[in-house]
Formats: C-alpha cells, sequence, structure tokens
C-alpha cells in the first residue's frame, strides 16, 4: 500500500471572488514508503500549495488525499495524528521559532505529541543530532542565533516529531553553499537511518539530481513529468519550456552532443559526467 | 481562511469614477451624507437613491457587490428597524402586549433602513474605487489647513498608509505562521478556553517579532531615502482637479440644493 495517495486532486484559492485562482488541478500520485521524491516546478506552479494538502493543513476542493490509509479530511482528530506522521518543514521556517530557549523549540512538536519528558528528551537531542545543532547552542534564544543556525533548529522541530514522512519546502533557500550543502546531507542521513518517505521542494536542478530517486515536476498546478531523475532530465526541452532548467551535467552533455561528441543524454551528476568524459578522453587519446 | 477579511477592498478599474480625484471622492461623500440626513421624504430618498445608483453603474460595481458588503451590518439595520417598527408614535394600527405599531412607526423603520443602506453603500463605493494610498494622499491634503494648528497631519496620514500597507502582509504572514505550527501539532481551535489562550503564544510571538523586525528595515529603507518628514517634501503624483472633478462637485452641490428644495416644500 502506498504511504501517499492522491486522487484528482484540485485546489483553488479564492473561489468565487474575481481573484480566483487554481493552483493544484487535478493530481494523481502515489508514492511509496522510503522513497526520496524530488519535487521541482516553476514559481507558483502549486508545490507548496500541493504539499499543504498532504498533512491536512489544506483541504481539497475535488478529490482526495489518503495518508497511510487515513482521509486528514475526515475529522480534525485524523488530521492532528496526520499532522504527526508527516512531518512539514516550510519555506523560511526560521520564522515560526518562538520559545525561550532553542532546546524548548524543538520539544514543541514532541511535547503536542503528548510523549513524556523523557521520550522527549531523547527525541530533541537526536533531533538535534540530525541537524548538526550542537547541544552548546540549547539553551540559548533561538532569536540569537545566525540564519543558517535557526533553519537547523527549525528543521530539528519537525524531525524530533519522528515523522514517517518528512516533507521540505526549499529547505536550503538563502544559505551560503556550505550551509545548503550541510542540511542536504542532514537531510539524507535522516532519510537513511530512519527510513522515512523523504519529499523535498527544491529549485536546484544540482542538488535534486543528486539526491531524489523520484523525480516530480509541476507546471501549472498538473503533474508535467514523474520519473526517475534519468528519465525526468531526458525532457531537457520540455523542462526548458516550462521555465526549468537541467543541471549543469546534463547541459554540458547536451551541449557536448552537439558538437558531435557521442555520448549519453540522460547525464545528470557532475560524478558520472567526469566518469564518461574521462573514459571518452582515453578512447581519443590525449588532446 | 483570513484571506477573507476584507478591509475596505477595492477593485482597480479605469472608469470616470475611478479617475475622480480622492479629494473630490471625499467631498463628494460627505455632501452625499449631508443630503442623506437632510432627506425627509419619498422624493428625495429616491433622488439620492438614483445618485448611488448612477455612480456605482458609472464605476462597475455590481449591486451585489454591495449588497455583500452590507452583511455584516445586517444585525444592526434588522434591530433598527424593529425598534422604529415596534415604538412607533401617533395612531396605532395595530397593539399587541407593549408594542404599538403605528403608520408614523413604520414610516420611520423604512426610511431608518433605507438610510443606513444608503450610507454604508456610499462609504463603500468610496473605498471600492479609491486605493487606500490615494485615499490617505488626498485625506492629508483635505487636512492640510489643521497643521496651522500644529495637528502633525502629514504624519499621520503617513502612518495610516503604512498601516494599511502591511494589513495584507500581516495577514499572510498570521496565516503562514499558524499553519507552521499547526504542522508541528499546535492546536489552536479545540481544546478550553485557557488552552487556547495559551496556544496563541507560537503565533503571537513570531508574528511581534516579524513586525518589529518589517519596521526596523522600513525604517532603514525610508532613512536611506533620505525622507525627513513632510518638510519640504514634494510629491510624485500631484493631485490635480480636473473636469470631471468640477463636474462631480456640481452633481454635489445639486443633490444638496434639490433635497433642501424638497424640504422646504415637504413634498
Ligand atoms: N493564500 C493564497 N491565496 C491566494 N492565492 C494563493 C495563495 N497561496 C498561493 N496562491 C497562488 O497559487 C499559486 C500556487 O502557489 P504556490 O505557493 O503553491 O506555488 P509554488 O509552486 O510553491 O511557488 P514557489 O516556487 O514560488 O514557492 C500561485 O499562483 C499563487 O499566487
Ligand atoms: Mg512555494
Amino acid at each position: 500500500m502506498p504511504i501517499i495517495k492522491v486522487e484528482s486532486l484540485t485546489h483553488v484559492y479564492s473561489r468565487g471572488t474575481p481573484f480566483e485562482k487554481v493552483a493544484v488541478d487535478g493530481i494523481d500520485l502515489e508514492i511509496e514508503k522510503g522513497e526520496f521524491v524530488g519535487i521541482i516546478g516553476h514559481t507558483g506552479s502549486g508545490k507548496s500549495t500541493f504539499i499543504q494538502h498532504l498533512n491536512g493543513l489544506l483541504a481539497p476542493h475535488t478529490g482526495r488525499v489518503i495518508i497511510d490509509g487515513a482521509d486528514p479530511a475526515s475529522s480534525k482528530e485524523t488530521a492532528r495524528d496526520i499532522r504527526f506522521k508527516v512531518g512539514l518543514v516550510f519555506q523560511y521556517p526560521e520564522y515560526q521559532l518562538f520559545e525561550e530557549t532553542v532546546y524548548r523549540d524543538i520539544a514543541f512538536g514532541p511535547r503536542n505529541m503528548g510523549l513524556s519528558e523523557q521520550e522527549i528528551d531523547e527525541h530533541v537531542r537526536r533531533a538535534a543530532y540530525f541537524v548538526g545543532v550542537p547541544e552548546s547552542l540549547f539553551e540559548s534564544s533561538p532569536l540569537e542565533l545566525s540564519g543558517g543556525q535557526k533553519r537547523r533548529v527549525a528543521i530539528a522541530g519537525v524531525m524530533a516529531m519522528r515523522p514517517q514522512v518528512l516533507i521540505l519546502d526549499e529547505p536550503t533557500a538563502g544559505l551560503d553553499p556550505a550551509g545548503r550543502e550541510n542540511i542536504l546531507e542532514n537531510i539524507c542521513n535522516y532519510h537513511r537511518t530512519t527510513g522515512a518517505t523523504v519529499l523535498l521542494v527544491s529549485h536546484s536542478m544540482d542538488d535534486i539530481a543528486r539526491i531524489a530517486s523520484r523525480l516530480i515536476v509541476f507546471s501549472h498546478g498538473r503533474v508535467a513529468l514523474d520519473g526517475a531523475p534519468a528519465d525526468v532530465f531526458s525532457h531537457a526541452a520540455e523542462l526548458k519550456d516550462m521555465g526549468l532548467a537541467v543541471p549543469q551535467a546534463t547541459e554540458i552533455a547536451l551541449a557536448l552532443k552537439k558538437r558531435g561528441v557521442d555520448i549519453e543524454e540522460s547525464i545528470y551528476t557532475i560524478n558520472y559526467l567526469r566518469k564518461l568524459l574521462v573514459s571518452l578522453r582515453g578512447e581519443v587519446g590525449p588532446c | 481562511m483570513l484571506k477573507n477579511v476584507t478591509l475596505g477592498q477595492y477593485f482597480p478599474g479605469a472608469t470616470p469614477v475611478h479617475r475622480l480625484d480622492p479629494r473630490t471622492k471625499l467631498i463628494f461623500l460627505t455632501g452625499y451624507i449631508v443630503a442623506l440626513f437632510l432627506a425627509k421624504n419619498w422624493a428625495s430618498y429616491a433622488l439620492i437613491f438614483f445618485t448611488l445608483a448612477a455612480v456605482s453603474y458609472t464605476a462597475h460595481i455590481k449591486p451585489k457587490t454591495l449588497l455583500s458588503g452590507l452583511k455584516p451590518l445586517l444585525f444592526i439595520v434588522v434591530f433598527t428597524a424593529l425598534i422604529n417598527l415596534l415604538y412607533g408614535t401617533g395612531e396605532p394600527l395595530y397593539t399587541f402586549w407593549i408594542f404599538r405599531i403605528t403608520r408614523q412607526g413604520i414610516h420611520n423603520a423604512i426610511f431608518m433602513v433605507l438610510r443606513i443602506m444608503m450610507l454604508v453603500c456610499g462609504t463603500f463605493m468610496l473605498t471600492y474605487t479609491t486605493s487606500p494610498l490615494s485615499l490617505t494622499d488626498g485625506l492629508e491634503l483635505l487636512l492640510n489647513p489643521l497643521k496651522k494648528i500644529r495637528l502633525p497631519v502629514h504624519e499621520l496620514s503617513m502612518m495610516m498608509s503604512i498601516a494599511l500597507r502591511f494589513i495584507p502582509t500581516l495577514i499572510e504572514e498570521t496565516d503562514k505562521i499558524m499553519s507552521a505550527q499547526k504542522a508541528r501539532g499546535a492546536a489552536f481551535d479545540t481544546g478550553k478556553l485557557t488552552d487556547r489562550a495559551r496556544a496563541l503564544l507560537p503565533l503571537l510571538v513570531p508574528l511581534f517579532v516579524g513586525a518589529f523586525r518589517r519596521a526596523d528595515e522600513l525604517a532603514t529603507a525610508m532613512e536611506c531615502r533620505c525622507y525627513h518628514g513632510g518638510e519640504g517634501r514634494t510629491r510624485m503624483k500631484q493631485l490635480r482637479f480636473s473636469g470631471i472633478d468640477f463636474a462631480a462637485f456640481s452633481l454635489c452641490a445639486l443633490l444638496i440644493a434639490a433635497v433642501c428644495v424638497l424640504r422646504a416644500f415637504g413634498l
């Protein structure tokens, strides 16, 4: 049984006013347990709207969402249960920090779950470890941290609920390269150790090509492409039409192909490209 | 959910009503209200109603939109009507218990309801067709003479425009933070009253922190652009009266005059 099942989901903002906007338009999807799904799409393509349906924050106007066999729209209690199962990290999550100390902020989710103090402590320490927040910061105020540290604390606050599904909306936006790398690594780490299903919304093709095992491309509220990264990135022209880029490695491979070099088109990681180029050079001889 | 709150919502457009100078619209509205309070009989109410209808037709504002704005006032309207209806003076047509329904009472109730409705609709016509910014601009210029008595007119209107500008932003932000905390299991709509009050903390703290951060950033941005109060400040959009403004003034004067005449003759 898939852990997430979405059937002809539609969501319309400001319905019945002159400002009506169809943000999500008939989406059908199934996501299996343990998958690492990358979600990409141009700005305003409905990604954020879509993921807020997966834990019942938004209710579908038509269609339905089934999480692990339960429908979040069925009752308030189910929705709340599902929120602990499906952890959602919003865009710029650092603006949701509110507690006096980092420790208490990370503990907010587990405490809402009704865990015992000891379990809360265990959850908090483990989550902080996953995102690399040192225990020495536990007693400082979240408002005094740097932007990158705040982001980490906010992500830990969701991870601390140990959700079976972790959804992150552009967790690396506005961070420096080292910080981005670090956070992505933390997420991969969480995926590997807990076996959780992860959905990652990102605008960086290179990042997402490297770590996701499946890509879903949104365009104007619909799913335009869905498949393994190699499949998706072989539609380079379509992606460009949607205002999206392909990873740099694919870009280089395509350019080489245009110049008559015999090379695969569906290359999407720098490492694989390097390997191919080295082997090619072996054939051609040093230039 | 919070998106449904409309505070004097503005419908952009390019009709003659939209193009009127905001000062004209403010003065016209004042004149309209004066006429409404001077009106005493069917003929003058009809005249005022006709004016309202003509303006809303010109501005492409549908009657449905105007009426839907009245919804929150339904209670007040019904209440006023009942009071007027049940406590009329004069010859009773019908009595029961302590109430007396009189011809005068019915008459008063109808007029009172009409007056409230037309008053509110008139005010809506202003906010529907004028952007909040040009409204504060107009207000500032109209109140300018009060600077003589040391009223900080410019500062007040600047504060008002900033507040208006940030209402939607704050609503959006509230929505976002609420969703984020709900995602961590916060319950805003269940539990006892004390629980609910405590549940507001995760919402209010980030909201205030955000508001102060914004205020700080805005102040810096204003100072970077050399803002130093209203003294010697010129405007990018100069407000100037044109032909339609004078036409509107004439119409307004005509309306008041007509209502006065009708009142004098007691038609
Ligand atoms: N609260 C809202 N009220 C009205 N319209 C909205 C609201 N939120 C989003 N929209 C509209 O719905 C559409 C989809 O928005 P959404 O935030 O889901 O896009 P997105 O794919 O997440 O974009 P981005 O990459 O910029 O985050 C946009 O056109 C947006 O303007
Ligand atoms: Mg988004």
